[in-house]
């Protein structure tokens, strides 16, 4: 945010249709669309000691209402159009879909509640349910859980430690594509570099992804490499947010190392944690991209996901209505899981800072 | 400089990593440099090993890494993988399809992102609120959930298999104009009103003086819309069947598909995949943190 003199920054209350508004609600919902907070009553009741201000602008912009409005409507219509038109119309689209045969060519067929019912009997839906479920159980606390010990290690000033946090951030800017290209190379039963470091190491062979029941834990691992640097950057911002005054308090009352980790930085990190703790699981429900590359969901279903579910039923067995009743069981999962935190944290935010969200 | 001498001492003389800090000193044998390196050096590079791999076996040669067990460092320099995905395959045509799909949804997301979170942030219109709430609640709307339908969409308006196909739905996301809002809200507004009193026009106050103040926001905006658009495989591999409009992602695990024995020129073309990536990352190293922590706590 660009530092500006002081007397720019003030708030005024002649301005608050847009900053003071979003800060108090009720304020908001008096306003109407009557373009004149610049009333001289209104700045008065607020500011008694100020002058009113004749703006020169007010009377024009009164006059220019309705092209403002027009205006506004220009500047937000193309993202309108492309937000609400691709979000919208597909999930109702979705919804219709659920209820039909469709085969992504020909006419749909209607249904009913067929797709469901069959969703509910399928092997092998409730197999991509039970290995995504496994698959976020592992990897939401490990990353986490690692991200934090990096963070803490790394959250010190000694020489070369901005390279060592860059080497651990690198692999998230590397495309899911990517790092499964490269790890079934590195991993590859015949040729992998994994299994030449084993035998030199005196280990057998290793499956690894062509392993039944190795493969989802090293897909786990795959993003264990990528997913950890993410969770490490966004604790550390918060590390260095905690007060040092309030780590020097506690060290001068004597707590040790363990005394401060304990009551006062892990205490300091929490809102951060809730919040990596609902990303990664989002994310982790709806992992798809290092399954395809790396394992197609093989061997045996043993790494099919929930995604990779839906994508095999929609676009390569052609049952796209089954696949958007799948797709619409685990929305309602996802909006069990990120629902209920979200609205709460909304109105805490609310209430804290008046953010919109 | 004599002066801040003696408290630069002090603090090398208080080791932040000694663990006995709290308690009495131990004497104990003095390295070097701080024990935290001794964590550290192997951890950072247990993260930087499969990419330094990824980097050594595209200039390997074939027979190199089909021996069992396989070399861990080219005896000399091959260039033979680079040479195959240059002129054999169509990585440099999935280049560019990626760059143009990237570019335009970067630019795009910069010109209808700040147009749209201006209006929001500044103007006062019918229906604006109902609007802004409605955006923001398609953020938490999942992919899958559209992905079908979209691709039912992107059919009707004949782009599938086109690169328009992969361009529309990212032309904006809610999150480029709520993140621009957020930041407009944040800029004093009587610089804004000192040019509207000069006669400017709204799109001339945008950008002509919000814009300049809000590069912070827009970088966010552009580093994060280039990572996810580069970076996708999902949607490309839903809306594009002919392998002339492959993007890079979509190419590449094609391309291993087809050639699982030529791994060299497979990691050649991994590591054109991730380079551009990569090296944009190394650059702007602090825009993308900046970006990665802006999201992440706001989002």
């Amino acid at each position: 945010m660009p530092r500006l003199p002081t007397p720019l920054t003030l708030p005024d209350g002649g301005h608050d249709d847009g900053r003071g508004g979003e800060r108090d609600h009720e304020n908001t919902a008096t306003h109407h669309d009557d373009n004149t907070p610049h009333g001289p009553g209104n700045t008065q009741g607020r500011h008694p000691g100020k002058q009113p201000r004749k703006h020169p602008g007010a009377r024009r912009r009164g006059a220019l209402a309705r092209g403002e409005s027009a205006t506004a409507w220009a500047f937000i219509s193309p993202s309108v159009l492309v937000i609400l038109g691709l979000s919208v119309v597909p999930v109702l689209w979705s919804l219709l879909l659920s209820f039909q045969a469709d085969d992504l060519v020909t006419p749909s067929r209607w249904v009913g509640l067929d797709n469901y019912r069959a969703l509910a009997q399928d092997p092998h839906f409730s197999q991509a349910v039970g290995n995504t479920l496994l698959y976020t159980v592992l990897y939401v606390p490990l990353s986490i859980g690692l991200g934090l010990f990096l963070a803490l290690v790394l959250n010190r000033r000694i020489r070369l430690v901005g390279f060592y946090r860059t080497l651990i951030f690198v692999p998230f800017v590397v495309s899911a594509t990517a790092q499964g290209v490269l790890f079934s190379f590195i991993l590859d039963p015949e040729f992998g570099a994994a299994n030449s470091l084993l035998q030199h190491l005196g280990v057998s062979p290793q499956g690894f992804l062509t392993d039944p029941g190795q493969a989802m834990f090293v897909l786990v691992a795959i993003s264990l490499w990528s997913g950890t640097g993410f969770c490490v950057v966004v604790l550390l911002a918060a590390l260095q947010d905690v007060s040092p005054s309030l780590i020097e308090a506690a060290r001068l009352d004597g707590a040790g190392r363990w005394h401060l980790l304990r009551h006062v930085t892990l205490p300091a990190l929490t809102p951060v944690t809730v919040f990596l703790l609902l990303w990664q699981t989002i994310n982790a429900l709806q992992v798809f991209d290092l399954v395809y590359v790396t394992t197609k969901g093989g061997p045996l279903g043993s790494t099919t996901v929930i995604v990779y579910f839906i994508w095999e039923q929609a676009f390569k067995n052609f049952t796209a209505g089954y696949g958007a009743a799948a797709a619409y069981a685990l929305a309602l999962a996802l909006l069990v899981v990120g629902g209920v935190p979200r609205l709460l944290r909304a109105r805490a935010n609310r209430r804290t800072e008046g953010a919109a969200r | 400089m004599t002066a801040t001498t003696p408290s630069a001492r002090t603090e090398s003389m208080t080791p932040a990593g000694s663990p006995g800090a709290a308690g009495p000193r131990r004497t104990r044998l003095r390295l070097p440099f701080s024990a935290w390196h001794l964590l550290l050096a192997p951890l950072s590079l247990l993260f930087a090993v499969p990419l330094i791999w990824l980097l050594l076996s595209s200039v390997m040669s074939d027979a190199e890494i089909n021996r069992f067990p396989a070399a861990l460092w080219p005896a000399r320099i091959d260039l033979g993988g680079y040479g195959y995905v240059l002129g054999n395959a169509m990585f440099p045509r999935w280049f560019a399809n990626s760059l143009i799909v990237s570019t335009v949804a970067v630019a795009s997301n910069l010109l209808l992102g700040a147009l749209g979170g201006y209006a929001f942030a500044r103007m006062r219109f019918a229906g604006s609120r109902v609007l802004l709430v409605l955006m923001l609640a398609t953020m938490v709307i999942p992919f899958q959930l559209t992905m079908i339908p979209t691709f039912l969409v992107m059919k009707r308006l004949g782009l599938i298999d086109t690169l328009g196909a992969l361009i529309v739905p990212s032309l904006v996301t809610p999150f480029a104009v709520f993140l621009l809002r957020q930041f407009f809200l944040s800029l004093p507004r009587e610089l804004e009103e000192a040019a509207w009193i000069d006669g400017c026009s709204r799109l001339r106050v945008l950008f002509l003086v919000v814009l300049p103040l809000s590069r912070p926001a827009l970088s966010t905006v552009a580093v994060l819309t280039f990572l996810t658009t580069w970076n996708d495989l999902t949607w490309p591999l839903i809306a594009i069947n002919h392998d002339t409009q492959y993007t890079l992602q979509l190419g590449l695990t094609t391309f291993q598909g087809q050639h699982h024995t030529r791994w060299s020129a497979v990691m050649a073309g991994n590591v054109i995949t991730v380079l551009p990536v990569l090296l944009a990352f190394l650059f702007a190293q602090r825009s993308f943190i900046q970006s990665i922590t802006n999201s992440g706590l706001k989002g």
